[in-house]
């Protein structure tokens, strides 16, 4: 304390006064370790080098970027060192379940796999259609190489005998693209029986889907791949064992299998270095919606979703203070509200502990111009519009969720409405094969959750304009007096104000 | 209690009860049975091309021999190309043929599958996508303003002269350049109501618009100024591990 006082008698008085107050502040803070912060992430640590199509995606342009660079050397480096860089990479699958990739590939290699006959495949799942997402098609038109030396790469971790990429057929200039690259690189022999000389066999196709979203979910994936309807398979026995053609299977999202010769090229440890713990590498964010310039954008996992907003799109039109709510991660994960969004992060644990989710990365930004109420009812039509139907609570379960959303828009319901349709989300939620069901419930709980006073409110106006509705949206005044109403309808509640909670 | 409604019930017309107890039919988008008819039944001949069967051949090998059916999907797609871009039922039968599969597990794929259109459509087919983030972006005025221009059709009909068909879809995965169309295969995007219209009216005219952004920008960066990859991209073997430079 005295030398500090002896040193400051020597300095001038103005900068005194600073220096006095940052070491008071050192001493305070001498024992905390230095916070951490996420984003900024610089180009030479990007992956996907070309995503806005700026340079040439053929083979000369992707050679020239790094892309098939002694990919020879990491195939000779074995499968289990490849599955061992994936794990330490601390990848998890960008597709929206974020199941570690390294893990989910091991489950190929299984202690006696060699003795099994059949051929085995990895299944790259390009069927890019929740509302929100349009990171695979960047990557597919503008680096499509990265996509099929992933597949290499991959295939040779996973000891696949061959690779599909299953595309969605509207995605016609991105499979345009990526056939593209396939020819050229069986043309230069890195691919086929000798992949890059390795005297590893390994082949690609590239099959175009038709238009149908449940072919996202790895099992309706597989089946539409086999050329049936796009229905999910029930689990177990997992693709891993039984998949694609009857063969062992791994199915993969584009962004998962295209990261991959890049994180063995630079080391597990690099990609590991960015993002927290259990979050780690870069991710593929793409923002639409209401801010001033949404784009598709790489960065660092855990960015701030506010930094990730201001920096790279420019901010939430009129200003942050205009935003209503953020939807972080696709249509199938609930929207978060302002508070939230200030304070996370983005990635799967932070997104995870707000009642959200980062699925897919799919930012949609929503402003205070936003009719919320609309743009979930919108959702609950696209999941009815794309139920498959196999199983009966998400088959009718969609259905009656949108009729009651496209309802609650218009407020033309009884406030006790509200829970009976949170009561069917859960109903429906986790009773179905795949996921396609919970996804179609938790946008609508999210909205319930953050914004419930404003669907009260909306219920409010329309029964003060139009007077008391009976449970399934029947006016009051419309009803035959003269008919028996049944109790179950609501007409003859008391109370006409919100139930008491 | 039920007596004691009983009296109030007695003068009411029997048709107004009955209508509580009968309900509408409910049809979903698209029919999914086939009737035959003039334009679509199975005795119109269908063939694949010399060059689509070729075509045809090539990605029937891209699958292992016992699963020639799973060619079906890519086959359909094929001839549905060839037949004006929709998929009649001849088009299903012949493809049936070629993967040896019970007509019906055709038939079970198509009327899945939403690309596959089951009734003539137009020569431009206009898919505008109203999901969620193309809506806030107002593809509402998007959709409104495509129907204007074709002479007040609806979304699910065409014109009269048979030039267009105009469809609402679900999201077509190209979200941060919202709101978008598709036409024919192309992707129209970041429109607005003056584009839209411009794109359309090219067409009427017999012109194809660039496709791609309408704004000016190229692709989905940022429209004010890169963000990101400012600088040259990174050559091969730079920033990698020592064995791999």
């Amino acid at each position: 304390m005295l030398s500090v006082a002896s040193c400051l008698k020597s300095i001038p008085r103005p900068a005194r006064a600073k220096l006095g107050r940052l070491s008071a502040r050192s001493f305070a803070t001498v024992t905390d370790s230095p916070v951490r912060r996420y984003g900024g992430l610089k180009d030479q640590d990007r992956i996907f080098t070309n995503v806005f199509c700026k340079h040439d995606h053929g083979l000369k342009g992707a050679q020239s970027r790094g892309d098939w660079h002694k990919t020879k050397d990491i195939l000779l480096k074995g499968d289990s060192w490849i599955i061992q860089t994936m794990k330490d990479s601390g990848l998890r699958g960008r597709g929206g379940a974020g199941f570690p990739s390294g893990l989910k590939w091991s489950f190929m290699n299984k202690p006696g796999w060699e003795k099994d006959p059949r051929p085995r495949y990895l299944v790259v799942n390009a069927d890019e259609g929740e509302p929100g997402t349009c990171k695979d098609r960047e990557i597919m038109r503008g680096d499509p190489h990265k996509l099929i030396e992933g597949c290499l790469v991959a295939g040779r971790g996973m000891n696949a005998t061959a690779a599909y990429i299953y595309i969605r057929g509207e995605f016609y200039q991105e499979a345009s693209h990526v056939q593209q690259a396939i020819n050229e690189a069986y043309a230069a022999g890195l691919l086929g029986k000798d992949a890059c000389g390795s005297g590893y066999a390994f082949d690609v196709y590239l099959h175009r889907g038709a238009g149908a979203y449940i072919c996202g979910e790895e099992t309706a994936l597989i089946e539409s791949l086999e050329g049936k309807q796009g229905k999910p398979r029930l689990k177990p026995p997992f693709p891993a064992d039984v998949g694609l053609f009857g063969c062992p299977t791994t199915v993969a999202n584009v962004e998962t299998v295209a990261v991959a010769p890049t994180i063995c090229r630079r080391g597990g440890s690099w990609f590991a270095s960015f993002g927290r713990e259990r979050n780690q590498g870069t991710k593929l964010f793409c923002i639409s919606g209401h801010v001033n310039n949404p784009c598709v954008v790489e960065e660092e996992m855990s960015i701030p979703l506010k930094e990730l907003v201001e920096k790279h799109c420019g901010g939430i039109r009129g200003g942050w203070d205009n935003l209503l709510g953020i939807i972080p991660g696709g249509c199938s994960v609930p929207v978060l509200p302002i508070d939230k969004c200030a304070e996370v992060l983005m990635d799967y644990d932070s997104l995870k502990d707000a009642q959200s989710g980062l699925g897919t990365g799919a930012v949609i930004v929503m402003d205070k111009s936003t009719d919320i109420i609309k743009a979930i009812a919108r959702f609950s039509a696209f999941y009815k519009h794309e139920s498959c139907g196999q199983c009966t609570p998400c088959r009718e379960g969609t259905t009656w969720m949108m009729n009651m959303m496209n309802r609650m828009v218009e407020g033309r319901g009884h406030v006790r409405e509200i829970d009976m349709l949170l009561e069917l989300t859960k109903q429906v939620e986790g009773r179905t094969i795949c996921a396609l069901g919970d996804a179609a419930a938790w946008p609508i709980q999210g909205l319930m959750r953050h914004f419930r006073p404003l669907v009260e409110e909306r219920i409010e106006q329309f029964r003060a304009a139009n007077g008391p509705v009976l449970f399934g949206g029947r006016l009051i005044s419309q009803v035959d007096e003269s008919l028996a109403i049944p109790d179950n309808l609501g007409a003859n509640l008391k109370e006409l104000a919100a139930p008491p909670s | 209690m039920f007596t004691a409604r009983l009296p109030r019930r007695l003068p009411i017309r029997t048709w107004s009860a009955r209508k509580i107890t009968t309900t509408s039919a409910r049809r979903s988008d698209a029919l999914f049975v086939h009737r035959d008819n003039a334009y679509n039944n199975p005795k119109i001949p269908f063939e694949f091309t010399p060059e689509n069967m070729k075509r045809a051949e090539d990605i029937i090998s891209w699958y292992p021999p016992q699963y020639k059916k799973a060619a079906i999907i890519p086959l359909l797609d094929l001839g549905q190309r060839q037949n004006n871009g929709w998929t009649s039922i001849s088009v299903m039968n012949y493809v049936a043929k070629l993967v040896e599969v019970p007509p019906m597990r055709v038939y079970e794929v198509a009327t899945f599958y939403t690309m596959f259109n089951r009734e003539p459509i137009g020569e431009h087919f206009v898919q505008v996508c109203t999901t969620t983030p193309c809506m806030l972006q107002g593809s509402e005025g998007v959709l409104d303003t495509v129907c204007k221009q074709l002479g007040g059709i609806k979304p699910g009909q065409t014109t009269k002269d048979g030039k267009f068909t105009v469809v609402e879809v679900e999201c077509q995965g190209a979200c941060s350049n919202a709101p978008m169309m598709v036409i024919g295969d192309d992707f129209y995007e970041d429109l607005s109501v003056d584009t839209t219209k411009k794109i359309i009216e090219a067409f009427q005219q017999g012109e194809k618009p660039k496709p791609g952004p309408q704004s000016g920008r190229l692709t989905s960066e940022n429209s004010a100024g890169l963000t990101t990859l400012t600088s040259k991209p990174y050559g091969p073997g730079e920033f990698c591990l020592p064995e791999f430079q």
